[in-house]
């Protein structure tokens, strides 16, 4: 597994692909920190975390978690992967530990933008940025692990991003359409079970709960077993 | 070391590998021989564990290798047909992660200097491995299956696409790979299996249509005994001389080839070896023996036969029943 995660971390900065995804997330946080936080002298970065979350699901994690497996299987280096004496287990949460780092370092901006505040003497609210922050790294983590799942499909990184891209966005609107349906209660009851968003928001509020954070957790673990059992039932078609 | 049992691997309605059975002994180098599509791949990435059988048993060096796979898998070095390797990693990079991913024991440097120094990586050990030429990107995948120092070693077409010079020297490291490894190797170009290989399995259709040494084939497979002799001397009296050995058959002259001696192609009887007597009588008539050469049919020739009559020895099988 780090032998994995060591590859596939490195690999991420020989290629451009940490460049871009840091660049995006740096270019949107400092935009709107500049604009909320240094314009409009506020304290709070609830928009540099909402265009953060927006910019995340839409384009890095797709971009980040595309040539996870689809890269290894067009190259057929996952016979080196697969051949080699360590469990698929492994293989699978080290490419996906790799991606969450550079996700993680990523957003961390936010928290040396709030550092920068607190040195000119404001105040920043805490218990909200550390909230959000954490949100977006389980949000993220849940849609990075998605992605790994829809890159072990195809050998095509375009097509599994894309999938990425279309499983993010529906979970974005999942709540918005539900309403539209105001007279299924079921439907509501259902959606709301599932929603991402009810959950993220907690997080954004700063309420931080053991039941959401294992929410995000196990949806993670669910998309990381089907990423091994697709790969395992390759060997049996 | 590794023992196959009724392998088959079914895509579907196609049947790749179509129950196979064969054994390598330790310290064995075995071809594998058959021509594309033959289910050599198949075979081998079932062998390795990247792809299951459909039916069958393999275990490697008593590990099963479904059941117990990494324990099989750890004492493999696997080349694939396309060596797997990652064009953004310089070789030094590369080797090294193989050498993480397979949590191999012994001292790192020296384990990886020395794999380099064997396979003669060590003037592009520093470059991009999308920067090598074919036949050094080969030789990376050789080193890669080195790492470790597996008991077992198989390698997928390791000659394939390589310039003539290249392919003489990894023929030689393969063969000196086999002293202290059990190799199997894959290919449709039997000269180079019957350079290196103790042991010929030839599989064709998804079947084994041969396994045995090269000699036994040749033995097997060839029934009459012809000799081609070259000798200095009158055509008509050297024919004479050569039909009233016991043993001759039928001789005839091939004509002239070579200024003031005549070719003569010799058929004996089935058992005699006429060799010692032609000498001896040509000999006391001062009529010199140039050359002589057993006029057998060549491994290529029984190669090719066998793999173009799939059907026959699938009729022979389907004969039997009752």
């Amino acid at each position: 597994m780090i032998a994995v995660f060591k590859r596939e971390f490195k690999a991420m900065f020989t290629g451009p692909i940490a460049y871009f995804v840091w660049a995006l997330l740096f270019f949107f946080a400092g935009l709107f920190f500049y604009n909320d936080n240094v314009l409009y002298q506020s304290t709070s970065m609830a928009g540099v975390f909402s265009i953060l979350y927006t910019v995340s699901l839409l384009l890095v994690i797709p971009i980040l978690s595309m040539r996870l497996f689809a890269d290894d299987r067009r190259n057929k280096t996952d016979q080196a992967l697969l051949t080699a004496p360590v469990s698929l287990t492994g293989v699978v949460m080290g490419k996906y530990l790799a991606a969450l780092v550079v996700f993680a370092l990523g957003i961390s901006i936010t928290l040396i933008l709030a550092v920068v505040m607190a040195m000119f003497g404001a105040t920043p609210a805490w218990a909200s940025i550390l909230g959000n922050w954490l949100g977006l790294l389980l949000l993220g983590g849940n849609l990075i692990a998605a992605g790994l799942f829809f890159s072990t499909l195809t050998e095509s990184q375009f097509i599994a991003a894309l999938c990425t891209f279309a499983f993010s966005y529906v979970l974005m609107m999942l709540d918005g359409l539900a309403a539209l349906f105001s007279s299924a209660t079921w439907l509501a009851t259902a959606v709301e079970f599932v929603s991402v968003n009810i959950r993220y928001n907690a997080f954004v509020a700063g309420q931080i709960s053991v039941g959401n954070v294992l929410y995000f957790l196990s949806m993670q673990a669910l998309f990381l077993f089907l990423a091994v059992r697709v790969l395992d039932s390759r060997k049996w078609k | 070391m590794i023992e196959v049992k009724n392998l088959t691997k079914r895509y579907g309605t196609h049947t790749a590998v179509d129950n196979i059975s064969f054994s390598v002994k330790e310290g064995e180098i075995i071809g594998f021989l058959g021509p594309n599509g033959a289910g050599k791949s198949t075979t081998m990435n079932i062998l390795t564990g990247y792809l299951s059988s459909s039916d069958g048993v393999v275990t490697v060096n008593g590990h099963d290798i479904l059941t117990d796979a990494n324990a099989a898998k750890a004492s493999i070095g696997y080349l694939p047909e396309l060596p797997p390797l990652y064009p953004d990693m310089t070789v030094r990079e590369y080797l090294n992660f193989m050498y993480d991913l397979k949590k191999c024991k012994l001292p790192r440097a020296q384990h990886i200097e020395e794999i380099c120094r064997v396979v003669k990586l060590e003037g592009v050990f520093g470059r991009l491995i999308k920067n090598l030429s074919k036949g050094y990107r080969q030789r990376v995948g050789i080193a890669q299956a080195l790492i470790g120092n597996p008991p077992v070693l198989i390698l997928d077409e390791p000659t394939v696409g390589l310039d003539p010079m290249q392919i003489i020297e990894i023929r030689s490291l393969i063969k000196s790979l086999g002293k202290y490894h059990t190799v199997i190797l894959s290919s449709h170009i039997l000269p180079e299996v019957e350079a290196v290989c103790d042991r010929l399995v030839i599989i064709n259709g998804g079947k084994i249509v041969a396994d045995a040494t090269p000699e036994e084939l040749t033995r097997q497979y060839s029934s009459s005994h012809h000799l081609t002799a070259r000798i200095a001397g009158a055509e008509e009296s050297v024919t004479d001389l050569i039909a009233k050995i016991r043993g001759v058959k039928k001789v005839t002259s091939l004509g002239s080839k070579e200024p003031g001696s005549f070719d003569y192609l010799i058929e004996q009887v089935d058992g005699a070896d006429v060799r010692a007597e032609l000498f001896n009588r040509l000999a006391t008539r001062k009529w010199p023996l140039l050359s002589l050469k057993t006029a057998d049919r060549t491994l290529e020739d029984i190669f090719t036969s066998l793999i173009q009559a799939p059907s026959l020895a699938a009729g022979t099988k389907g004969g039997n029943r009752k």
